[in-house]
């Protein structure tokens, strides 16, 4: 799941990463009480990036100036999201710009650590062009990550002074909220030379955590309790979840059921071979009952615009009977076409043909005829 | 004998009084394989389909000589179960538990690596050496003895292929599916040293998906070390970027990861991809 900014830096500053004090609004009319020191800057609130290029991030010198950009921010899409969020912060006085993050590194099978003196933009774009700027490293997640490699890491930035010792701080601290929060990403970028606000201005050049941005694991949010729910799922959605199914929407027009991960973007694959178009991909996983299979097919073919089924199981754990019965029960409101073979086979498809529907072995026969259903419906 | 896993081999399932474990351990008794000690912390001392259950994986190794290790434990308990199995040395250790915490994933792999034991999943089907053991959870009837290695990330996928060599009159040496998270044991590198180096393998039928790189760098493995046949498919040429497709791991990020990458450089490396998951078998019976 990913964090907000704002979610990310409150998760920052409990580890002590400095961050600038914004204040989060849904409303222009809110900038009006803002007591903060002008000039101000606004962010959108989104989940997608690239907020900066699409306009989502403005500077305002005065109260009408920030009202009118939040006005602007607030309600624009980026990216296909709806902002509904902003933060306003005071703009910091922004020096050098550095990239720290820690991300799976999974050729390694270890958390890896990026840094580069190259922060603000891009990391792709600076791995690709000035991949010497880039000072990468691996942890141990039985030794941890300690302050002399978090050293070591900054001296590669060419960072000295207190700025190596902020650093220090920082990378330290941040390695401490990825295995403290199950993170998959935490990552500063920029995280940048300040002087002056939010810090005193007499205490020389700081480093401050300009943006963030943390992606948190799925599969370990059971150990933690108070997390957002950031994602907005559409209703189709929310009922594959509901139902314990894996669910992911696409464009086309054409409902696509599997039996495990790699079997259904295979079909998908059969599916834009012969020329038609996915409208979503639904995995009703290893041992799925007859249940699962009736709600599968009432889920997918609810999305507007779908105008023919494909069903392709391989009955492993799965029974072929239970399947069957799954899709005699939901009565398929478009044209169906079903792949069936493997255990139970035989009772499978008896009871498919007692209700009129034929059942394919050869997943690439059912692919091309579904393909040609739908186009002759066209 | 054979790589990895032989009739010799002696499992041990953690989570053997579960749903899953239960149901598994009575399929891989049917299959032949021999399943010797089972562990449920505090029912120690029970049996299931009359295997044995202790309550630690030490009780288990000493009472009744497991030498690998199969876990159907919930996710939340899978770390703590393998890290239990590598400490006690059982090799292969495979675990066939979805929705681990990555963190957790980071931690059973370092610890592997350490105890230098083989670590299959998690989120995996396991492995099988058809007439002689298997471990894990693929369907029993599909497989028969034979020369073609099979490497996967995914599970339905290889029994599709599987199913569709043995029809072929292609047998296999070994199916092996490596799990479907991002952090996981073995790598297509990993197995395809193995194929390389195991007599009584021939040619190598590797199954990928996008996300991650693992592909890329079996490419340059294969460049550089193997000298098999390989045949190749890449599931999610349509995937869209972003989304994750069913499996943890298979998700497009940023311009990492896509199948048209994986595709060209396993090509360039000489291995024959397939368009189409049903070419697999025609393709594998032109090598061997």
């Amino acid at each position: 799941m990913k964090l907000h900014e704002y979610q990310a830096k409150e998760l920052f500053a409990r580890y002590a990463i400095p961050v600038q004090n914004g204040v989060v609004i849904e409303r222009p009319q809110q900038v009006e009480g803002i007591a903060l020191t002008y000039p101000l800057v606004l962010k959108a609130q989104v989940l997608v990036g690239g907020r900066g290029k699409a306009g989502g991030i403005k500077l305002a010198s005065t109260p009408d100036e920030a009202k009118r950009h939040a006005a602007a921010i607030l309600g624009m899409q980026i990216k296909g999201e709806k902002v509904r969020r902003l933060v306003v912060a005071e703009a910091a006085e922004i020096g050098a710009e550095y990239y720290l993050a820690f991300t799976i590194d999974r050729p390694a099978r270890r958390m890896g650590v990026i840094a580069s003196a190259a922060g603000g933009i891009d990391i792709e774009e600076v791995a690709r062009s000035t991949p010497d700027k880039i000072a990468r490293g691996t942890v141990d997640p039985f030794f941890g990550f300690h302050p002399y490699q978090a050293r070591q890491l900054g001296r590669r930035l060419g960072l000295g002074g207190s700025l190596l010792s902020d650093f220090v701080a920082v990378a330290t601290a941040l390695y401490r909220v990825c295995v403290s929060e199950d993170a998959e990403l935490v990552e500063v970028n920029p995280l940048a030379v300040v002087t002056g606000r939010p810090f005193d201005a007499a205490g020389g050049p700081r480093l401050l955590a300009v943006d963030a941005k943390v992606i948190l694991d799925d599969n370990a949010v059971y150990r933690h309790s108070g997390l957002p729910k950031n994602e907005e799922l559409t209703e189709l959605e929310a009922a594959a979840r509901a139902e314990g199914l894996s669910y992911v929407e696409l464009d086309g027009d054409l409902a696509i059921i599997g039996n495990g991960a790699g079997l259904v973007m295979a079909t998908l694959d059969m599916v834009a071979h012969f020329g038609g178009r996915p409208a979503n991909f639904l995995d009703v996983g290893g041992g799925a009952t007859t249940e699962n299979m009736k709600q599968a097919i009432e889920i997918v073919v609810r999305k507007p615009g779908v105008r023919g089924l494909l069903i392709n199981i391989f009955g492993g754990i799965t029974r072929c009977d239970d399947i069957a019965r799954g899709i005699v029960d939901a009565r398929s409101p478009v044209d169906m076409v079903v792949r069936l073979t493997g255990t139970n086979e035989d009772e499978g498809r008896r009871i498919l043909e007692s209700a009129g529907i034929h059942a394919y072995v050869d997943p690439q026969e059912a692919a091309r005829r579904v393909v040609a259903l739908v186009a002759h419906g066209a | 004998m054979s790589i990895l896993i032989s009739k010799d081999t002696r499992v041990l399932v953690q989570g053997i009084t579960g749903y899953q474990g239960e149901f598994h351990t009575a399929r891989m008794l049917e299959f032949g394989t021999r399943v010797v000690a089972g562990v449920t912390p505090g029912k120690g001392g029970t049996q299931v389909h009359g295997v044995p259950v202790f309550d630690t994986a030490a009780e288990a190794v000493q009472a009744a000589g497991a030498t690998a290790a199969c876990i159907f434990v919930p996710a939340r308990f899978a770390k703590d179960a393998a890290l239990e199995a590598i400490e006690a040395r059982l090799d292969p250790v495979v675990v066939i538990t979805e929705g681990v915490p990555v963190h957790d994933a980071l931690q059973i792999v370092e610890f592997a690596r350490r105890q230098q034991v083989h670590l299959v999943g998690p989120n995996c089907p396991g492995l099988t050496v058809p007439g002689q053991c298997k471990i894990g959870i693929m369907p029993n009837h599909l497989f028969a003895p034979g020369p073609v290695g099979v490497v996967s990330r995914s599970g339905t996928l290889t029994y599709e292929i599987v199913a569709a060599l043995t029809r072929e009159g292609i047998g296999q040496s070994m199916a092996l599916g490596l799990g479907g998270d991002p952090v996981v044991g073995l790598s297509f590198t990993d197995a395809l040293r193995m194929f390389q180096d195991d007599p009584h393998t021939a040619a190598v039928i590797l199954i990928g998906e996008i996300g991650g790189s693992a592909e890329e760098e079996a490419a340059r493995f294969i460049s550089a070390h193997v000298r098999k046949p390989v045949v190749g498919y890449i599931a999610g040429r349509t995937a869209p970027p972003g989304k994750r497709m069913g499996h943890a791991g298979a998700v497009i990020s940023g311009t990492e990861g896509t199948a048209g990458s994986k595709i060209e450089a396993l090509q360039a490396a000489g291995v024959t991809v397939a368009t189409l998951p049903g070419e697999v078998a025609a393709l594998a019976r032109a090598v061997v």
